[in-house]
């Protein structure tokens, strides 16, 4: 786990925008991140935190001419994926990288049989294989996603959530990805549906190994599911750790506790949630200092002018001025 | 102007919803071509016997026919000697003020046949949307020239002809906006608040419905103006010597050839009334759903 | 077998459609005025001429009992004489037709033809120079009255350049311009139809799912947009056709072509009401019936139309 080498996907001081008409829309903001071979990161943050964006520009799927990776790094497996051509990019996307998305609603194309959808990243990826490997191969996965191969046939409007949510899987993992980012996969789907997702997920990544990213603003999801969680805001980490470090631990950045008390609990009914006040800063008008200062019940001068730098301990980073060596006491 | 523009400094999330059509339409500069060039024509039309007296649409003048633009006639003259610009100018006024009544007419007509439909719904809705299917599965054109064959020529015959064919457009448009209007969340509300039935029409219904139905209102409008000049160069509705811009250029067509002024300047007239209608259709569609820009 | 149970259906469905039209165009044709009689005997006929003819035509007799006499001649073929010319309403019309649905027909396919690829490729190259044009060209298009830019054509091509024939059906030539005036209106909702769908479907997450299955951007709207963005269009070829045998009054009218444009025109002026009845009744017929097949096109290339209902 220790070894560096073996990272997957490093990401150093990634700046994302968007450039609309009316302004410039600052989505990632200096982020880091690392993610080790067959590690399952949770990625944690409100909506519009820059998640999405982020997922996206691993892809290099940015909206056209106005999603633009500004500066910083994103190395897969020792590539820079930043200055890598479109050609490039489209060997890895879908076979070695890939994407579940949110809405399993609309991330299917209605009118396109799911056989063939999910046939046609094995058309892409492996043109050499002989259509009855290939057929082979699809029905093997509608098996392991619990997609009786019969229906292969059927579109998807006859198909349920859950049921579509499984077919976006089976597209995704076909050609077993080394990385698989799976973009709010349960949001859209009952309680019920989202475990048998999430089980699902999980049985898979056994299977094929990959290195998941699962973005989520659910943390029970994140606890459940993953090995370390990096906490979003504003478009940058302010902390990560392995889940225990972050759930159980005593040191938090003001944010993730305030995450965590948003989570209603069954079993002690007597404590108030105490939401976070405030929204999230306007992307389009970062503030100068700590961007979570404005909501921060900690919040001090220094906060309000100038960036925390990070304080790791342990792997457990926290970007917050509280938590600086060179202060007085901790929080 | 000078109201709006003091008012720009706050955040764009303090306007109302009207304000910010307003403002979002008045950005748009197609737009606002649009409605100068519509301003410019309805004004020399109002002001058409400040320019020419009405008398110089009729009065035939051999000695000066097929004259070519001059500073006397400054659209040159027809085979009768008439003036072109006075013809062009009180043409103008069928034209337009037609099309306005034709709006005007299938509008409030639909309205009321769609609104009933949708809002009370059940057996009023399937007998009124049946009528309406039928209106609708005879081509518009022809429906007109049938109930032209048995009403005659006559301006205000066109105007009903043309009317009744828009009507179940503007029906099928307004039932459909009430029917997904009222399975909203906040009429509900209205509903459980004891609102009457008017005032949740008049309240809630029609301020959030009519954005698309003013949009295609216009975008009809200048249909309907193609469609009258239409029915005039066919000799329908409007007869010479009344002009109006279709029959204008239908009276010319046979000196057109060696007098193209005669043919060319009442056609782009058309075309011009035609396209500040059709800018200022699109803007307020833009204006009322910025997401439908593109 | 779904798909012909409700292709049976659809074909069903016109029926009542097609008897509701003909009285609402019986109620409005028998409004008009004047004694017919009178008008096919002239002036010097006596009273008693005019009552018998008038006896004869069945005119003296109530609305209803007019209109089941002219349904039950109908279903016999039998949809009357001209009043105005000595002539049957359905031997001329089938006379006719192909002139109308020649130059019809023509018209669509220019206008899908064109339309269709430049609409879609202006929405692949949004805010290019091509987008520009083709954006413009349709304002224009919207804005001229078919009859006049029929005229001013005619004009160029014809009067003064001579390239092609000014009127007539004698040479292949007369039917270049007239489907082209005919078409030019479709061609601008082609046009417009097939940018704003394409635009919309390349919004599609699907579209984006298929660029994280690897596909490249020409593969992808190749295989997933194209074919999705046309669904919409093609029903709007449909409902196109409507108007663009509306339209051909006028584009026959202006080019001398002896289609039902013209028979039509000629009827309306001189009020001859079984051949406006007739002509226009089968106008809806043709109409309904190309809508119908239109769409039932669309139930077999989208699956999301549900068959039952």
């Amino acid at each position: 786990m220790e070894n560096e080498d073996r990272s997957v996907l490093e990401i150093k001081d990634l700046y994302v925008q968007y450039n609309t008409d009316d302004a410039v829309v600052h989505a990632v903001n200096g982020l880091n991140l690392t993610l080790k071979e067959g590690e399952k990161l949770g990625l944690v943050g409100e909506t519009g935190a820059g998640k999405t964006t982020l997922a996206l520009s691993i892809l290099k799927l940015l909206p056209d001419k106005v999603g633009e990776i500004h500066s910083g790094s994103i190395v897969y497996k020792g590539e820079d994926l930043v200055d890598k051509p479109e050609s490039y990019m489209l060997g890895l996307r879908g076979h070695r990288i890939s994407m579940i998305f949110q809405d399993p609603m609309t991330s299917l194309n209605p009118t396109k049989n799911v056989g063939d959808q999910v046939l046609e990243v094995i058309n892409l990826h492996f043109p050499e294989l002989s259509s009855a490997e290939k057929a082979a191969k699809v029905d093997e996965m509608f098996r392991l996603v619990g997609i009786p191969a019969s229906r292969k046939g059927e579109f998807p409007h006859q198909f349920s959530g859950g049921m579509k949510q499984r077919i976006v899987i089976a597209m995704a993992l076909i050609a077993e990805p080394e990385l698989l980012l799976a973009d709010e996969p349960t949001t859209a789907l009952d309680v019920t549906i989202q475990a048998q997702i999430l089980e699902l997920m999980r049985k898979l990544k056994e299977e094929f190994n990959s290195a998941v990213v699962l973005i989520t603003h659910d943390l029970g999801v994140v606890a459940e599911f993953c090995d370390t969680v990096s906490v979003i805001y504003s478009g940058r980490v302010v902390e990560h750790g392995t889940v225990e470090q972050i759930f159980e631990g005593e040191d938090n950045h003001p944010y993730t506790k305030g995450l965590i008390h948003c989570i209603p609990s069954l079993s002690d009914t007597s404590k108030r949630l105490q939401p976070i006040p405030g929204r999230m800063p306007d992307p389009r008008n970062l503030p100068e200092g700590c961007c979570f200062a404005d909501r921060c019940p900690f919040c001090r001068e220094k906060c309000k002018t100038s960036m925390p730098e990070p304080h790791e301990k342990d792997g457990h980073m926290i970007l917050c001025h509280l938590y600086d060596p060179k202060e007085d006491g901790n929080a | 102007m000078a109201i709006f523009k003091k008012k720009t400094k706050k955040p764009l999330s303090e306007y109302s919803t009207g304000e910010l059509i307003l403002f979002r339409f008045k950005k748009n500069k197609l737009a606002m071509i649009g409605v100068a060039m519509f301003m410019f024509v309805t004004i020399m039309i109002l002001i058409a016997p400040l320019i020419r007296p009405y008398s110089m649409v009729i009065k035939q003048d051999i000695v000066h026919r097929l004259n070519p633009p001059s500073k006397e006639h400054i659209f040159g003259t027809d085979e009768l000697g008439r003036d072109l610009l006075a013809r062009i100018l009180y043409g103008g006024r069928i034209s337009l003020f037609c099309s306005l009544a034709i709006i005007g007419i299938a509008f409030v007509t639909g309205a009321i046949i769609g609104g009933t439909a949708g809002f009370f719904g059940g057996k009023v809705d399937t007998i009124l949307m049946r009528i309406v299917d039928m209106l609708m599965s005879v081509p518009s054109a022809l429906l007109a020239m049938a109930i032209i064959t048995a009403l005659g020529n006559g301006v205000w015959k066109l105007v009903l002809a043309l009317s009744i064919g828009q009507i179940a457009r503007f029906a099928r448009m307004v039932r459909s906006s009430v029917l997904t209007l009222r399975n909203r969340e906040y009429i509900e509300a209205a509903k459980c608040f004891g609102s009457s039935s008017w005032r949740i029409i008049m309240k809630h219904i029609l301020p959030n419905g009519i954005g698309p139905i003013i949009v295609s209102a216009t975008l009809t409008l200048g249909a309907v103006i193609l469609s009258i000049s239409s029915m005039g160069y066919l000799g329908l509705g409007v007869a010479s010597p009344t002009p109006e811009w279709g029959t204008i250029i239908s009276e010319n067509k046979v000196n057109i050839q060696y007098f193209p002024y005669l043919g060319v300047i009442p056609g782009i007239c058309i075309m011009l009334t035609v396209m500040s209608v059709n800018f200022i259709g699109d803007g307020l569609r833009d204006a009322f759903d910025p997401k439908s820009k593109r | 077998m779904n798909w012909l149970k409700y292709a049976l259906k659809r074909i069903l469905m016109l029926i009542p459609v097609i008897i509701s039209v003909t009285f609402i165009l019986f109620l409005i044709l028998s409004l008009a005025p004047g004694d017919v009689a009178r008008m096919v005997l002239g002036q010097d006929a006596t009273e008693e001429q005019v009552a018998q003819l008038n006896h004869e035509m069945g005119l003296d007799r109530p609305l209803l009992i007019r209109y089941l006499r002219y349904m039950r001649d109908a279903l016999r073929l039998d949809f009357g004489r001209s009043w105005t010319g000595n002539f049957d309403v359905l031997a001329e019309f089938s006379h006719r037709l192909p002139y109308t649905l020649l130059v019809s027909f023509l018209a669509i396919i220019f206008a899908t033809g064109v339309g269709i690829p430049l609409g879609i490729a202006s929405a692949i190259k949004q805010y290019s120079l091509l987008d520009y044009g083709s954006t413009f060209m349709v304002m224009l298009l919207f804005s001229m009255p078919a009859f006049w830019l029929g005229t001013m054509c005619q004009l160029l091509f014809c009067l003064t350049l001579h390239w092609l024939p000014v009127s007539g059906i004698t040479n292949w030539k007369n039917f270049i311009l007239p489907p082209l005036i005919l078409g030019a209106n479709t061609l601008a909702s082609m046009i417009r139809m097939s940018r704003t769908s394409m635009l919309d479907v390349i919004r599609m997450d699907y579209i984006r799912t298929a660029r994280a299955k690897g596909g490249s951007r020409r593969y992808v709207t190749r295989h997933h947009a194209i074919r999705n963005s046309l669904i919409p269009v093609v029903t709007q070829i449909g409902i196109s056709f409507a108007g663009t045998i509306g339209g051909a009054v006028v584009t026959e009218n202006i080019f001398a072509i002896p289609g039902i444009g013209t028979l039509l025109i000629n009827a309306v002026k001189s009020r001859d009401v079984p051949v406006v009845m007739g002509t226009v009744i089968f106008i809806t017929i043709i109409v309904g019936v190309i809508n119908l097949i239109v769409d039932l096109i669309c139930a077999l290339v989208d699956p999301r139309i549900d068959l039952a209902s």
